[in-house]
């Protein structure tokens, strides 16, 4: 007796996008179950993980702060995934644009005037897509793997922002700590709060935001009107069709890869000059990683990756609540966005295929 | 043939979600016979002889094999029966070599080299030459036929199910592989043999089961039936003929002086000093075995892959030869290619984002964004204009059959307006009506003008709609002939490399005198 997966002639387009809601159900399920496992009562675990967290305006601002980088480079990446051209690297692309913010940050400093913030996102922008040039040098001219070889540019980037913080930027009145001189405020992105809102007194949340809220409606115009977009997609669902129809493969290549890590270097831009206000060595919580993630769980489509946004920083808070209120391993997060993809992944298997019980072994 | 029937069918039913494929069909095969089953694509043959082979369980209906009432649950099981089949989509691993392919689907321990040897030995009896360690991914649509036949004669079935087993050989290979299916007969094999080319069935065949939307239209002895009457009893309507009106030839729309391209990979096709002229208005048809070089050949014309001399390919008056496919495409170059999923249709895309796919041309990109109204409003043109049947603009391109999505492309390759079309393997697999229209509206364009280059195994595909044909065989090109000057045989020939190039400038002689 055995048991073996057969491709469905037609999956469900419903159960297509239904499994993302399905595989966060199961995460709850098992989040029970590890809370339990741990000496907690689940209830009271799941409350303070995914309630607590967003029960009040300063909660659901951090929210918004950790969702709009995570949203911001999970659009830049969804276009890439869309033509099977794997960025993995948007962590590394994410430092570089951190690096090329900061250094326009510290030179210009005090002399800086209103045109310093724009410069910054744009060098960020133009830092981020350098990053990823390397990898689409290297994949469309000497056809090396871009998921390897964008990988591992992320630890490459990640010791040029150690030697710049360590070194030649680190902040001389610093105690001799890792991070740069905190920036001066024209370049750094305004707090709400400082509009006056009164109901936002104490947030962090800051104009940054509104970047990511333009980059969702360019996106999904990108992606489902234009017809480089569509180019795109037609290189991932059939590259052969891609050939036939002359449409250049490169250049495909070169796109994807320049969107995505523009997009990252921007969210980076966000960070340093935002929440943070300097470069340290330490500064982001792994955003580029997860924005992958929360691309797949958002079916590559722009309004599902805002949602999945919004949940996997959730996950962020709701990993630091534990930890305060419930002295629980900070690796709760990781273990939560493990379990979120696994499920996701195994749903999406069971969409495409169906499990067949074999009297023998295959035939 | 009156002994006992060696395969009963009765009252045999297969339904799917949205079509009942096969519906209350009984069939008896009797050892020995030459059994046709004649349909249009869709009408439940490839279904039927599924269920024969244990590939897809009926939903009722009774089975029997000599006599005894049998359920075939497996291939495996088929196999064990004796049934071998050759089936017309290739159940082939591509990873693999031929001769690991072959030895996953015998019984018994492997013994790779002792096979290797008998395929070596039984494809040179049938005239269906194959290289034993090649990888199948290598090979082209052909040879992977021809991997397909010789696999199930090493079985020596009692039972052989042939799906358009015909398409991919030369003449002279068909009457070999129809003698070898006499013998085969003669020796007490029954032959369950699918195929389009009536006057092969005709030829061939003892007895045809005629089948038409999934049901039973009635039993004929084929050799005391007239093609047109088959094809009539198989369409359930009058076969509608092609019709080719004179043309005017013009000048020259696309050239090939000395193309010469080194094969890709050890196992490819190295083109050889390849000279062609097409004029406008007329269609040149370049017959030949799968895997000659016509890939190689049709990439070098489309520009898929672009080659060092750029004055060695040459279109209305333009060297193009460095060209990417897109720039040739702006020059009014279209073609249909071999293989229709994957190549000339994204599978998983609407017919809508399929015209869109080569014909973004057409004013349906504007600034970079996609008129979704102008793209919707072609592919509904394509489609009323060109027959296609499918559920509208909306239609996935992998839910149309074989014929229908090949109407499709053909239609919007020739809503672009070329000056030169290039259509690979136009009618393979296609049915009878099907293939009328598309042949129709190649000529017509013709007629128009247009300059039209065919490349098709299907000999009489190219003899019926050319002005002139060729033969290509191991990268090199035979003599240009008119179509009424040649024959079957002498193309028959050339198909196997005998031939010199006598109206090249560099004359070589044939390699296999």
């Amino acid at each position: 007796m055995g048991w073996r997966l057969v491709p469905r002639s037609q999956p469900s387009k419903r159960m297509l996008l239904l499994a993302p809601l399905l595989a966060v159900g199961l995460t709850l399920c098992a989040g029970v179950a590890v809370f339990a496992s741990l000496g907690q009562n689940p209830l009271t675990a799941l409350r303070v993980f995914f309630i607590d967290p967003i029960s009040d305006v300063n909660g659901v601002s951090e929210l918004l702060l950790k969702a709009s980088p995570l949203c911001l480079i999970a659009l830049g990446l969804a276009i890439g995934f869309r033509a099977n051209i794997w960025n993995i690297g948007a962590e590394g692309q994410m430092y570089v644009g951190g690096i090329f913010a900061t250094g326009l940050a510290i030179h210009f400093g005090e002399s800086g005037g209103v045109w310093l913030l724009p410069a910054m996102v744009v060098a960020a922008a133009l830092g981020g897509a350098l990053w990823a040039s390397i990898t689409a040098v290297c994949r469309a001219q000497f056809h090396a793997n871009e998921i390897l070889v964008s990988l591992m540019l992320t630890y490459v980037a990640d010791l040029l922002v150690k030697y710049l913080v360590f070194g030649p930027w680190q902040d001389p009145n610093g105690n001799n700590f890792p991070f740069t001189v905190q920036f001066d405020d024209a370049a750094l992105f305004s707090l709400f709060a400082s509009f006056g809102w009164e109901w936002l007194e104490g947030t962090r949340l800051n104009t940054s935001l509104l970047l990511t809220i333009v980059a969702i409606p360019v996106a999904w115009l990108f992606m489902e009107k234009s017809f480089a977009g569509f180019q795109l997609s037609v290189t991932g669902l059939a590259p052969r069709a891609a050939r036939y129809a002359g449409f250049p493969q490169k250049r495909m290549v070169w796109m994807a890869l320049l969107i995505s890590g523009a997009a990252a270097g921007i969210a980076g831009a966000s960070e340093v000059a935002g929440p943070i206000g300097q470069l340290n060595d330490r500064w982001t919580p792994g955003y580029g990683f997860t924005a992958i993630i929360v691309a797949t769980l958002g079916r590559m489509h722009a309004g599902g990756i805002v949602l999945a946004a919004l949940l996997m920083a959730l996950l962020y808070l709701g990993g630091e609540a534990a930890q305060i209120a419930l002295q629980l391993p900070k690796a709760i997060s990781q273990v939560f966005q493990g379990l979120l993809l696994m499920f996701l992944l195994g749903s999406d298997v069971l969409v495409n295929y169906r499990i067949v019980a074999t009297a023998k072994g295959p035939v | 043939m009156s002994s006992q029937a060696l395969l009963s069918l009765q009252g045999v039913r297969k339904s799917y979600p949205s079509v009942v494929a096969v519906d209350d069909v009984s069939l008896t095969v009797v050892p020995g016979e030459i059994h046709a089953v004649l349909g249009e694509n869709g009408a439940g043959k490839s279904t039927l002889m599924k269920i024969i082979y244990g590939a897809v369980k009926p939903d009722s209906g009774h089975m029997a094999w000599n006599g005894e009432p049998v359920e075939i649950d497996s291939p495996a099981m088929a196999r064990r029966l004796g049934i071998a089949m050759v089936f017309q989509h290739f159940a082939l691993f591509d990873s693999a070599s031929v001769v690991e392919n072959m030895a996953l689907a015998l019984p018994g321990v492997f013994d790779l080299n002792g096979l290797a040897a008998r395929i070596t030995e039984v494809s040179g009896r049938y005239g269906l030459p194959l290289q034993p360690w090649r990888p199948v991914h290598e090979l082209s649509v052909g040879e992977r036929q021809r991997v397909e036949i010789v696999r199930c004669l090493l079985q020596s079935p009692k039972l052989l199910i042939m799906d358009e087993p015909t398409s991919v050989l030369a003449p002279q290979a068909v009457d070999q592989l129809f003698d070898t299916l006499r013998v085969l007969s003669a020796e007490g094999t029954a032959i369950l043999y699918i195929s389009h080319k009536l006057d092969e069935i005709r030829r061939l065949c003892h007895r045809a089961t005629i089948l038409r939307g999934g049901r039973l239209i009635g039993e004929v002895d084929p050799r005391q039936e007239s093609e047109r009457r088959l094809a009539e009893l198989m369409i359930g309507r009058d076969f509608p003929e092609t019709r080719r009106s004179a043309t005017a030839v013009g000048d020259v729309a696309l050239e090939l002086m000395g193309l010469s391209v080194p094969g890709d990979g050890p196992f490819g096709t190295t083109l050889e000093g390849i000279s062609l002229r097409v004029h406008r208005g007329e269609i040149v048809g370049i017959a030949g075995i799968s895997g000659n070089g016509q890939a190689e050949l049709l990439a070098a014309i489309t520009g898929e892959s672009t080659v060092p001399d750029a004055q060695s390919v040459w279109l209305s008056g333009t060297p193009v030869g460095r060209m990417g496919a897109a720039r040739r495409r702006r020059m009014g170059l279209v073609n249909v290619p071999e293989e229709r999923l994957g190549r000339g249709a994204v599978p998983p895309m609407s017919l809508s984002d399929n015209a869109l796919l080569t014909g973004h041309s057409q004013s349906m990109v504007s600034r970079g964004l996609v008129d979704s109204d102008e793209t919707r409003a072609f592919a509904a043109k394509c489609i009323s204009g060109f027959d296609v049947r499918c559920g509208g603009p909306g239609a996935l391109a992998q839910s149309l059959s074989g014929g229908n999505l090949q109407k499709f492309i053909v239609g919007r390759e020739i809503m672009q307006k070329p000056q030169v079309m290039v259509v690979a393997q136009p009618t393979w697999g296609v049915d009878v009506a099907a293939s009328a229209l598309i042949r129709q509206q190649l000529m017509d364009l013709a007629a128009k003008g247009v300059a039209i280059l065919v490349i098709s195994e299907d000999l009489g595909e190219i003899l019926e709609i050319c002005d002139k044909v060729t033969v290509i065989a191991g990268g090199r090109l035979s003599p240009v002939r008119e179509v009424e000057q040649t024959n079957a045989q002498e193309i028959g020939r050339w198909m196997a490399g005998l031939f010199s190039n006598e109206g090249s400038s560099e004359a070589t002689m044939g390699q296999a005198a």
